[in-house]
């Protein structure tokens, strides 16, 4: 009975991400404003919490420099969730590390853009990768929230280093 | 109650037929909120089509008649749970009520009310004594109440089954408890707890015993007096009401010596610039315009649960707890959260399916048309205790039948699968 609106919505993609997450650590402890990793990156970590179902992302980056040119060469993330929000966080590590914050921050708009859409935006995947795989959850808008949660920490992660 | 007779009853209920995502709605959300029968939302609008005034003010006819059905309503509510009028408080829901008797009496802390609202009194070496699985509504209020008076929160523990650690509660009672808030029936483990027991326990110490009732009056038939708890509270719109009503119980000896929670208009004597008189109990804890559709529509829910037989929902809902907990126990990888067959528990189950988050889980049921609890449910304590965050629940109520209950087990035994999970 498995339908295609439940295929659409759980691509692969998103399944195999839930099931073997890139950049997940088991720990990652409060850092202090301000610090600076061993290598000399200026660091910064959010952690959220979607209050509807009590999943929760920490992540955590680290940039090399400093301005929109800045190079994110430590990107680390802990979390608790659904399959979304969890695949959702594998994407990100493979889509921002070593990126420039501009990028990054540009990704985060089409991103989000395309969550927002309700399902109009067609994603384009040479420029969104393993992301373009959530454009099924933009049909769901309970389920939106579990997919911008890491994302969301990034952003706030990245606002801190500001 | 026969399978014809669900059928009758679900005739009642125009939300029920309908479709969803191209299959019937197959309901499973009671727990959280119930549906209405026809019934209750005629009574609503019967009102407002016919006595709309406000009541215990005004003396023209309009506002006389509702003034005596808006009071005639809580009588049926009084009655229905075996409670005397002047004991019943209207509220906007279960929440308010909780918070009512918090912040009276923080309120009585800070010296107001009349001289025998000391009894109420808390501070620094009191107790407040709440379980491992309460609802939030029934944790946080008291939480905030030691806060503010510098009584200190304790809990009775939950048994890896999902029962109340009796032997425990025996030790954390102690004549510093003044305050003893547990829940009836969970709206996680479903199980009934044993409040004879711990009422016996809490009264030997002489401290109150509060009683969230969320999930036990629709299921269950109550008596509040003979229970000899000292508070109780329920919503409306978890029993065939709507929502923005809901009941407080107290004592008539305890509301009267308890300041009041919220003030203004309706719930004063007499008034000067400095000062004010209240009423007695229980219009001192109905400030401002009260919820009286809402109650009209409440009583009319009683009415319908009445007549339907609270007998014989109890037993029809044991019956659907069984299939559910039959079900899903034979599921591999879907793991029962509390006690398992053999111990009554009101229509409901909450599970967790092993490598597979309850959105995941709620999301993969909701596609197939059944609506069901995911998350906490308000209780995370409990879920941490159990070992998990989050879990499905699927609750029934007068209206489930059988076949909703399979079909629920059908699609819930597809998730792992789906998700890839292997065994």
């Amino acid at each position: 009975m498995t339908s295609s609106a439940m295929q659409q919505l759980y691509q692969q993609i998103i399944l195999d991400h839930a099931k073997s997450a890139h950049g997940a650590v088991p720990e990652l402890p409060a850092l202090d404003a301000g610090s600076v990793s061993a290598a000399g990156l200026r660091q910064a970590q959010s952690h959220q919490v979607n209050t509807t179902c009590g999943d929760e992302v920490t992540v955590r980056v680290g940039l090399a420099g400093a301005g929109p040119d800045a190079e994110i060469d430590e990107f680390a993330w802990r979390g608790a969730g659904c399959s979304i929000s969890m695949a959702s966080a594998s994407v990100l590590n493979d889509t921002v590390r070593g990126t420039s914050v501009a990028e990054s921050e540009a990704m985060l708009d089409l991103f989000r853009e395309m969550l927002r859409s309700r399902g109009t935006i067609e994603p384009d995947e040479e420029v969104l990768g393993d992301a373009a795989a959530f454009a099924g959850v933009s049909k769901y808008p309970a389920r939106v929230k579990c997919a911008m949660l890491p994302w969301v920490a990034f952003e706030a992660a990245l606002l801190q280093l500001r | 109650m026969t399978r014809d007779e669900v059928l009758r009853i679900r005739n009642d209920f125009p939300v029920l037929h309908q479709l969803v995502n191209g299959h019937p709605l197959n309901y499973l959300d009671s727990g959280a909120t119930s549906q209405n029968p026809i019934s209750v939302m005629e009574a609503e609008q019967e009102y407002y089509e016919q006595r709309n005034a406000a009541v215990h003010r005004g003396a023209h006819t309009l506002a006389f008649a509702a003034t005596e059905v808006f009071e005639a309503a809580r009588a049926t509510v009084a009655s229905f749970v075996g409670a005397p009028e002047n004991s019943i408080v209207w509220t906007s829901n279960a929440t308010e009520g909780v918070n009512l008797v918090s912040y009276s009496f923080s309120n009585a802390s800070l010296g107001l009310g009349a001289p025998a609202s000391a009894r109420f009194r808390l501070g620094a070496g009191d107790e407040i004594v709440v379980t491992e699985m309460e609802h939030h509504s029934n944790l946080i209020p008291w939480q905030q109440l030691a806060l503010r008076t510098g009584a200190t929160l304790r809990f009775i523990p939950v048994l890896d089954d999902g029962t109340l650690d009796l032997s425990a509660a025996a030790q954390i009672l102690n004549p510093r408890t003044r305050l003893l808030a547990v829940t009836h029936a969970s709206n996680v483990v479903g199980t009934i707890n044993p409040i004879a027991e711990l009422v016996q326990l809490a009264h030997a110490v002489d401290a109150l015993v509060f009683l969230d009732a969320c999930q036990s009056v629709p299921h269950l038939a109550i008596d509040l007096t003979a229970l000899d708890v000292d508070f109780a509270v329920f919503s409306g719109h978890k029993m065939l009401g709507p929502t923005g009503i809901g009941v407080l119980y107290g004592k008539a000896e305890l509301l009267a010596d308890m300041p009041p929670f919220l003030t203004g208009g309706s719930m004063i004597t007499t008034v000067d610039m400095q000062t004010a008189e209240f009423l007695a109990p229980p219009q001192r804890f109905e400030a401002g315009t009260q919820r009286i559709s809402q109650a009209l529509a409440l009583a009319s829910a009683v009415d319908y649960l009445d007549h339907t037989g609270m007998g014989r929902i109890r037993a029809r809902e044991a019956e659907l707890g069984r299939r559910l907990v039959e079900g899903v126990t034979a599921i591999p990888g879907v793991r029962l959260l509390g006690p398992g067959v053999g111990v009554e528990r009101i229509g409901l189950a909450a599970v967790d399916v092993a490598g597979v988050h309850a959105h995941d889980v709620g999301q993969f049921l909701d596609e197939a048309g059944i609506a069901v609890r995911v998350g906490h449910h308000c209780a995370q304590p409990l879920h941490r205790r159990l070992g998990v965050t989050a879990s499905t629940r699927a609750s029934t109520y007068l209206y489930t039948t059988d076949d909703e209950v399979d079909q629920f087990l059908a699609v819930l035994a597809e998730v792992a699968p789906f998700f890839g999970v292997s065994r």
